[in-house]
């Protein structure tokens, strides 16, 4: 089972290799990470994704919230909230193929940032599942290269429901 | 007042009342080594080798409770200390390693005697810091011994540049220290101690498990008094040998791979374990889907992560396992109020007809030295009240089989990482903070080759360590695995001629040296070992066909134990003779 985990960490020197040595010390598999300041620039954010049963899963959150510089450790999978990922794609597509690359690059709210004369650049945000599709439907048209930031999560705010 | 980073570092290790510290000098640290030379306060003990400093400084914290501190240099310095620090680290032992670094500004360029141990150590400590500014140092240190020895405790690693040990800053002592992301959790959920209360109420075949945590939290009078009220029998770990008293009734020895018939019987049998401040290591479980197949699982720890690591829990409690126990115990002598010695008999009788069934024991004999006999003797003429290290190995578990811990703080063994070379540094350690108490290192041939060259700092520090070597001139274990599932190939394991002469070595270094060949010298030897006040190695040549049973193999349940024949043949024969 895929999980997405947010933590707030102390934005220090070494804090990363920390992390991501406890992964590869246990042999869990870090499926993306992105980390940057938060608004409080001694505090970073960090976003694994990362896969396992709900054992591994358990160790990982509390070996997480053992080490010392980490604030907080939430998993996603626990919250509602809105996950987003962006990615840059290169294509080269034919001359004939070229129409429907921009078609999709707009269905899928992308944009063209770079262009060339035989390549586009498009920048697409968004879940992973709306990710995965545009990749599908543009691998026809010859993806030349293809990068993506790894997933960031923020929980969405909790509205109380009014007791009945 | 103006100081310089090494002064600070002095002035901080005073506040922090370090009286005594292990190191070896070099060129990176020689500012603080001349600062530290005429101090009259902080006496730093040469080992001859950095290793040596770190398990003496985790010998000297294992005895007294309080950080172990260690100053080395940079580079190979730095590097040999690992051993010693991942030592501390499995067995959760507060150290404060200082480690000389090359100057700031060289860092990353492979300086000469450059090593980047702050990446190095990094898996195997608690936590550490690379001091980039001499205003943080007073800090790091503070926060460093807070670290080391609150909640779980382990090694710290501080390293420092040279030139951050040198530049003056203001001297600022932080009155209280504070880390947002490292609040251990202390007190056990009320509800859970509850719950657990009324388990142990329900339950007809209880058995505690007292790991390590027991005597790291100080819990020995609260876990006795649990298991008096209770009438619950009481098996102890490696670590967790003398959180209870050894020579109690309800004391059934150590369980796992060498653990005792009746200990492992009664987990396997048990419809309830409560387990305090151990880790369910394999060594303990062995095959993990076997083991308590019957049992509800209450599990005390302060570390999150060691419950539900290995094995399924019912009643997690995290905290600290003297304050759980202290509620524990209210909850049941006032709510549950059960009357339990009806209830604990029949279980207590079964467990006494498995003591008698297989008892603890080896076969006696007149010819040759039994190395259990060696640890019977010790045990004997102790009264158990000496501090005893072992090395690891066959060494290690006869003494946890032989030698009854009726304290805590007494037994000091590498038990998680299995270092050899642990012991007798680790007995040095101990002896300078126990001056009057007699220490003694029980080692093997192979292992007291690791540190021997400890010899030195024992004699110019006028500490009489004693050192018990169980010469089979094999290293033993491993040889003991050989011959059960390895057809007696004896790969690189037969010493044999190339065990130096203990007694000579003892003497080159200063120390005295004694030699026993037959059983009838051995207590002898030991009585007169006693006696003198000087660093003593003993000789003992030991039957070198002895093994350590009970045994589990690798893999199998824990009550799938093998036993010594030879060793019930002959006391059939000793019966018949009788």
């Amino acid at each position: 089972m895929r999980h997405t985990i947010s933590l707030l960490v102390e934005n220090k020197f070494g804090v990363l290799s920390r992390i991501s040595g406890l992964f590869s010390g246990r042999g869990y598999n870090i499926e993306s990470l992105s980390v940057g300041e938060t608004i409080d620039p001694q505090i970073s954010v960090m976003t694994i994704v990362t896969s396992g049963d709900e054992q591994i899963i358990e160790q990982i959150l509390k070996q997480l919230n053992k080490l010392i510089d980490v604030i907080k450790v939430v998993d996603m999978i626990d919250l509602d909230h809105v996950e987003r990922e962006m990615v840059l794609i290169k294509v080269a597509p034919r001359q004939e193929d070229k129409a429907e690359v921009l078609r999709l690059t707009e269905i899928f709210r992308g944009r063209v940032v770079d262009s060339g004369p035989k390549t586009y650049t498009i920048e697409v945000t968004g879940d992973e599942k709306k990710i995965a599709a545009l990749i599908e439907l543009l691998k026809p048209a010859g993806i030349k290269e293809f990068i993506r930031t790894g997933k960031i999560a923020i929980a969405r705010e909790r509205i109380k429901k009014p007791s009945v | 007042m103006k100081m310089n980073g090494a002064e600070i570092l002095i002035e901080s290790l005073k506040r922090e009342g370090v009286k005594h510290m292990f190191g070896y000098p070099g060129g990176v640290v020689l500012g603080i080594f001349d600062r530290l030379y005429e101090d009259k306060d902080i006496e730093l003990i040469l080992t001859r080798h950095e290793q040596g400093a770190v398990h003496a400084a985790d010998g000297y914290s294992r005895s007294t409770g309080k950080a172990g501190v260690v100053l080395v240099t940079s580079g190979p310095g730095a590097t040999n200390t690992v051993t010693g620090i991942a030592t501390a680290s499995m067995d959760s032992i507060p150290l404060v390693v200082f480690t000389g670094q090359v100057p700031t500004m060289l860092i990353g360029n492979d300086a000469f005697q450059e090593a980047d141990i702050v990446g190095i150590s990094r898996p195997c400590t608690k936590y550490n810091f690379l001091v980039k500014d001499v205003n943080d140092l007073a800090r790091i240190v503070r926060e460093a011994f807070y670290i080391a020895t609150s909640g779980r405790p382990g090694p710290v690693l501080i390293d420092l540049p040279k030139d951050v040990t040198a530049v003056k800053a203001e001297f600022v002592w932080p009155q209280d220290v504070k880390i947002r992301s490292y609040n251990p959790t202390l007190e056990g959920n009320k509800w859970m101690i509850t719950q657990a209360a009324h388990l142990i109420a329900k339950s007809k075949r209880p058995v505690i498990v007292a790991g390590g945590g027991v005597i790291l939290s100080n819990a020995s009078k609260e876990l006795k008094e649990l298991a008096e009220i209770t009438d619950i029998p009481v098996v102890m770990t490696l670590m967790g040998l003398g959180g209870f008293p050894g020579t109690h009734p309800l004391a059934l020895g150590m369980p796992g791979m060498h653990g005792s018939y009746f200990a492992n019987r009664s987990i396997q049998e048990a419809d309830l374990l409560i387990a305090v401040g151990m880790r369910f290591d394999d060594r303990v479980t062995g095959r993990i889907d076997a083991f308590a197949p019957h049992a509800k699982i209450v599990h005390i720890d302060i570390d999150p992560t060691s419950i539900r690591k290995n094995v399924r829990v019912d009643t997690p409690i995290v905290g600290d396992a003297k304050r759980i126990l202290a509620v524990l115990n209210k909850v049941l002598k006032e709510e549950i109020k059960e009357q339990w010695g009806e209830v604990r008999n029949a279980w207590l009788k079964q467990i006494q007809a498995w003591k008698k069934e297989r008892p603890l024991t080896y076969a006696y004999s007149e010819e040759v030295i039994k190395p259990q006999f060696v640890v019977e003797k010790i045990f004997e003429l102790t009264k158990g009240d000496a501090i005893i290290s072992t090395e690891v190995g066959q060494n290690q578990m006869w003494s946890a089989q032989f030698y009854k811990f009726d304290k805590p703080r007494m037994w000091l063994t590498s038990g998680g990482l299995g270092t050899m070379g642990y012991g007798f540094p680790a007995a040095i350690g101990a002896q300078l903070a126990h001056p009057n108490k007699l220490v003694i290192d029980i080692a093997g041939d192979g292992s007291i080759q690791m540190n021997i060259q400890e010899l030195a700092t024992a004699v110019i520090n006028k500490l009489p360590v004693k050192v018990a070597i169980l010469n089979n001139r094999y290293l033993g274990m491993v040889r003991q695995w050989q011959e059960l599932f390895f057809s007696e190939r004896y790969a690189h394991t037969k010493l044999d001629d190339t065990v130096p002469d203990f007694v000579k070595i003892a003497e080159a270094y200063g120390a005295v040296g004694l030699r026993a060949t037959k059983p009838s010298e051995v207590e002898p030897v030991l009585r007169e070992a006693f006696k003198i006040k000087r660093t003593v190695f003993m000789d003992f040549v030991v039957d070198w066909k002895e093994k350590v049973f009970p045994m589990v193999p690798a893999g199998a349940a824990i009550d799938q134990m093998m036993f010594d024949e030879q060793k019930e043949k002959t006391e059939k024969k000793l019966k018949a003779v009788k």
